[in-house]
């Protein structure tokens, strides 16, 4: 199929900006669309311009490098996929793709449409663990048994590969989809409970800190999210806080 | 505590707490509007106890009053802040695709709603207050009669003030068709959320149609 | 330089703990005046950070992607092995051990082997102290599932996302020690060169990939934890930015490079689909579990099922030949990867394969789906159900076992393998080889260290499922952490080493000169040009079956392929500015000359070993077949060219386990 795609071109973080048109074509409804971008950019190589630059890794939904907004949706039209498993076969021969970085002012663009997500890490710097040191003689690990239920939802929870979809998707640019997932996932288990207070306290006051909206619980994030995130972590998250602060 | 209140999360539940608050304010309020449909001599006592019971005049309308203007100025400056949040805006953005429009426009309903209420202001409240407070006149009565269900009548003569007040109730129902699910979960209830989605969205649709059936009553009613 | 080992003497199973109470330990008020450089954040570098963070070192850890979360050690799926015996099934820290060496086909240091097994159980603690979420079972005990090459059950997962579990786990206590400001971390930073000061690695050149900027960053040792070198054959299950240069820097400045042959062509993986393929996409081993592998019988099925006019589902039983079943009965379908993918070769060359590359073959859950559905029948109490109800049941339980590997391979496919069976095909997954350590870990630099999947590691020539995560995280969290000591004691009274030293200054302009060229000289071809060439002569010639021949060609081919490289690549952009390109351009420069020495390293080694074959040394079934000669690991030292490379031989001994005929019949 043959395509037209606008995408976002910016050069540095402080230089400006602008949506520019390229055509690709023969392109194979099995190509990924990441292979789709390949195709281009060896296109605009071989012209002697330069690629387009993307965050992309492992190229099979895990890694969570990966970060386009196609068609006005966080790793495109596809459900529960991440920007590199999305298909070429989403799309119709003839069809316009607009690509667009992750837009967040806590996600500055770096170039083209790669941005800096550095302000999750700090998320998690500031209270993502349970402080255990390494030394070869704590406790069995079938010294507590967990609940399979608790244990389940909080490998759900966990499963958040840190994309920023839901922060990118998000009307407000919110980080409290992971946010939430990571204040679940050690709330929900017996090892969590020590820090549990003090750990919501510091994430969520760091996530204000970097300058993320609001959750207004349109639940987009929920939808948008690569690996189905539940806004009951959420949820949680605020059950959480207020249980730290009373 | 003053800083859970201070934090985005907090800040969140404080929206839901109001928003509550104003919920139970609604069906209190659609109560007594439907008793002007049943009986006028109702209407006429319950408006009289409403408007002189120093409780509800000095304790309840207070508060009310606030939890009306903390609810919209915190929304506003959250509003601020998530625009904030984003200062380039997507060149396409698909939505419709993940959310409800509804969801993605509290803040236009709102809009609406503070609209509304500045107009019934200046229709019920502004009169009420300068009846009672500034002329002193508690009795409730004109030319010795309950003057609330006859006021309430003239005020839906005017069509066009009917039909302000039902596009109105629209805008209060598609708010409410997101914000009364949505204000559980904020408060941390979500499995409630989810079992509650029917009658939120019932809440959403019967509430404002109540309000918009007493308005085109009086107006279909009256005789000129 | 001899090579030795400094494996301590003793009997095996208190060789690490007596060695462990002899060795020097730097005290915590010294510890805080050394500073350890860590290159990598996967299981092994992010464990190691953390724990050399936690003991008290200054640890500057460097990783190219934008966060350490994101090593490639996150797409680890099926599980990570320890000898905890909780299924009561006879396992033993030996028999994990014995298993591992068997697995490796005899080429692995046995006292290496035995220390990882004993910490595996060690590993299991930490993690779920940690808060990693493993599976549990109904009664909230951890649960287990079994791999290929064994007869326990042994494996530990998180659903298909152990790796993922594990990493998330290693970059929490990550962030407790960047928090506390123990480890200072350089995201979006690549490592160019290992800086030698006196002999002994004190720093490296790291280059900025969103500024460009090159950087020195000292250190009183170096550790190596970049991961394998499997993007050598362009097509792998490595991420697209998997590389060797870290590795292979460290090579360059003295460390010997081991048994590079040593590839792991993992037989569960995605067919490609196309020439545009970018990558490839694994399917956990935990499939072959209740996954039955087949092609059909007959040719006439082959061929009417790749035109279309047969679905696999078709062919009955008897038309279907399980060849894994029929060849290896006591092991069936859980044999090691190495003899399940050479099976699937064969297959395929013999022309059974079943999609129109003729590079597929089945892999088949309907049985599963069957056995499941009785038995949740019956769990559920229904008496005759219907197959509809049989098969919706025993969906449910294949899904929530598996859910989102088929998922995964639905969303790339285009098929629901829930209907109808996967295709599957071998690619390249693992690198057995590596940098040489020694017992402490460190390569032949003194104060250069290299851990998990970048060192030669403790599997020898095939590596059995779920110990790649056991190996990774054995060496950050338990080994390197105390070993390092022992060299570190000498380093109490050295003070900071500057980098305004000449060393430095040297590396830097070399790599700086290296960056220049590469944006200077506006060749013809572009860098994924020559990644995809070397790809195609390692995967036809040093791919999953080598021979004399084939191996000579790819040396001259590589070579002359190299040659051209730096005659004609182009890399647009400037040096001083994100530029992926340039990044790619040195990973393949580096990629070229390991290519090489790869093949020179499978030409020498004449024998069949796990994943190395050599079409001259097999049985008369077609198996690998070792030869006592070759017992001992290759070693090569950099003397320029790749084909220069001096080989020094650490001989293998085994003590403790008798080398046998390899059989999983």
């Amino acid at each position: 199929m043959n395509l037209t795609l606008k995408i976002w071109r910016q050069k540095d973080a402080n230089s400006k900006g602008q949506m520019v048109d390229y055509k690709v074509t023969d392109i194979s409804e099995h190509m990924s669309f990441l292979e789709m971008m390949d195709v281009l950019n060896e296109q605009l190589i071989s012209k002697g311009e330069e690629p387009v630059s993307f965050d992309h890794d492992c190229r099979e939904g895990i890694c969570g490098m990966c970060s386009m907004y196609i068609n006005g949706e966080a790793h495109g039209p596809d459900r529960g996929v991440t920007t590199c498993q999305l298909h070429m076969r989403m799309f119709n021969d003839g069809d316009t793709i607009t690509i667009e970085p992750w837009r967040a002012t806590a996600f500055p663009v770096i170039k083209d449409l790669v941005v800096d997500r550095s302000a999750f890490d700090r998320i998690q710097h500031a209270g993502g663990y349970i402080s255990v040191n390494t030394s070869g003689n704590t406790q069995d690990a079938n010294a507590i048994p967990i609940a399979k239920e608790a244990a389940d939802k909080a490998m759900d929870a966990a499963t958040c590969i840190g994309c920023g979809a839901c922060v990118a998707t998000c009307k407000n640019s919110s980080a409290m989809l992971f946010v939430g997932a990571k204040v679940s996932q050690y709330a929900l288990l017996p090892q969590g409970q020590v820090e549990a207070a003090d750990r919501v306290r510091k994430m969520v006051a760091q996530m204000d800190l970097e300058g993320f909206g609001n959750c207004t619980n349109t639940g987009a994030c929920e939808i948008e999210c690569p690996k189905g995130i539940s806004l009951d972590n959420i949820a949680r998250m605020n059950r959480e806080l207020m249980k730290a602060s009373v | 505590m003053s800083g859970f209140f201070k934090s985005s999360v907090g800040r969140k539940v404080s929206m839901a707490l109001s928003a509550f608050f104003l919920m139970i304010f609604l069906l209190q309020h659609l109560t007594i509007n439907t008793m002007s449909v049943i009986s006028a001599d109702l209407f006429n006592e319950v408006s009289h106890f409403m408007g002189t019971n120093p409780l509800v005049q000095f304790v309840l309308q207070p508060i009310l009053i606030f939890g009306v203007v903390f609810h919209f100025v915190m929304g506003f400056i959250l509003e601020l802040q998530n625009k904030r949040a984003r200062k380039v805006s997507y060149a396409k953005n698909n939505g419709a695709a993940n959310s409800s429009w509804m969801s993605r426009n509290m803040i236009w309903s709102g809009v609406a709603i503070l609209a509304f209420i500045v107009l019934h202001f200046i229709d019920f409240w502004f009169p009420e207050i300068n009846t009672k407070f500034i002329q002193g006149d508690w009795s409730g009565l004109h030319d010795g009669k309950f003057r609330y269900f006859h006021e309430l009548q003239l005020k839906f003569v005017n069509p066009a003030r009917v039909a302000a007040y039902c596009v109105a109730f629209v805008f209060l129902g598609l708010h409410l068709a997101h914000g009364f699910t949505s204000a559980f979960q904020s408060v941390g209830a979500a499995s409630l959320r989810k079992k509650l989605n029917k009658v939120g969205l019932a809440y959403a649709i019967l509430v404002p149609l109540g309000f918009i059936i007493v308005a085109l009553f009086h107006h279909l009613s009256y005789n000129h | 330089m001899a090579l030795e080992s400094k494996v301590p003497q003793g009997p095996l199973k208190d060789k690490w703990t007596d060695y462990k109470n002899k060795i020097n330990l730097v005290n915590p008020a010294n510890k805080r005046h050394i500073d350890v450089i860590v290159v990598g954040t996967g299981l092994a570098g992010g464990s190691a950070s953390a724990t050399l963070a936690e003991l008290g070192y200054n640890v500057k850890a460097f990783a190219y992607q934008d966060s350490p979360r994101r090593a490639h050690s996150i797409a680890a799926q099926g599980g990570i092995n320890a000898a905890k015996n909780y299924q009561g099934d006879g396992d033993s820290t030996y028999r994990l051990f014995y298993d591992t060496v068997k697995g490796g086909d005899y080429r692995s240091r046995e006292a290496n082997v035995y220390r990882l097994a004993e910490v595996s159980a060690n590993i299991i603690d930490q993690c779920v102290a940690q808060g990693v979420p493993f599976a549990r079972d109904y009664g909230g005990l951890l649960d287990n599932r079994s791999f290929g090459g064994v007869l326990v059950s042994r494996t530990f997962y998180a659903k298909g996302q152990t790796g993922q579990q594990l990493l998330l786990g290693a970059y929490s206590a990550m962030n407790r020690q960047i928090a506390r400001g123990k480890i200072e971390m350089f995201n979006r930073h690549e490592m160019l060169d290992l800086v030698i000061v006196d002999g002994k690695a004190r720093g490296i050149i790291a280059r900025n990939l969103v500024t460009g900027e090159i950087e020195r960053h000292s250190a009183h040792a170096v550790v190596i934890a970049s991961g394998g070198y499997g993007n050598v054959y362009f097509l792998s299950t490595n991420a697209m930015g998997s590389n060797v240069t870290a590795a292979w820097k460290v090579h360059k400045k003295g460390a010997y490079f081991a048994n590079p042959c040593y590839t792991q062509i993992h037989p569960t993986c995605i067919p490609r689909s196309g020439d545009y393929q970018s990558k490839l996409t694994l399917m956990s081993e935990s499939l072959r579990n209740d996954g039955r592998i087949w092609v059909p019988k007959n040719m006439d099925d082959v061929i009417a099922i790749r035109e279309g006019r047969k679905k696999p589902t078709d062919l009955s039983e008897e038309e279907r030949d399980y060849y894994l079943e029929r060849r290896y009965p006591a092991f069936g379908n859980l044999v090691p990867r190495d003899v399940a993918s050479r099976a699937a070769k064969e297959r395929c060359d013999a022309g059974y394969g079943v999609n129109a590359t003729g590079e597929a073959v089945y892999l088949d859950f309907a049985s599963a789906i069957e056995r499941y559905g009785k038995e949740e029948a019956k769990v559920k109490g229904i008496s005759n159900p219907s197959k509809e109800k049989i098969t919706e049941l025993g969906e449910k339980i294949v899904e929530a076992k598996y859910g989102n590997l088929f998922q995964m391979y639905e969303k790339i496919v285009d098929q629901n393998p829930y209907k109808t069976p996967m295709m599957i095909y071998p690619a390249v997954h693992y690198t057995m080889g590596g940098v040489w350590v020694d017992y402490n870990l460190m390569t032949t630099i003194p104060g250069c260290y290299a851990i998990g999947e970048a060192n030669f590691s403790d599997h020898g020539a095939n590596r059995l499922g779920a110990s790649a995560l056991m190996q990774g995280l054995a060496d950050g969290y338990f080994v390197l952490p105390y070993t390092i000591g022992d060299y570190l004691a000498d380093d109490i009274r050295t003070g900071k080493i500057s980098t305004d030293l000449p060393e430095f200054e040297e590396a830097e302009k070399d790599v700086k000169k290296r960056i220049n060229f590469f944006i200077n000289n506006k060749g013809k071809n572009s860098v994924d040009y020559y990644h995809k060439k070397l790809g195609n002569i390692m995967w036809n010639k040093c791919g999953m079956s080598r021979n004399e021949a084939g191996l000579k060609e790819a040396i001259e081919e590589i070579s002359a392929l190299r040659k051209d490289f730096w005659e004609n690549v182009s890399v647009p952009g400037g040096a001083n500015e994100y530029n992926e390109e340039l990044a790619k351009a040195g990973r393949v420069a580096d990629f070229l000359e390991l290519g090489e020495l790869f093949a020179k390293d499978a030409l020498q080694r004449e024998e069949s070993a796990g994943g190395h074959f050599r079409e001259e040394h097999q049985t008369e079934e077609g198996e690998a077949k070792r030869r006592k000669e070759f017992q001992y690991v290759s070693a090569w030292e950099y003397k320029g060219e790749p084909k220069d490379a001096v080989l020094h031989k650490e001989p293998l001994v085994y003590e403790n386990i008798e080398v046998k005929e390899r059989s999983y019949k």
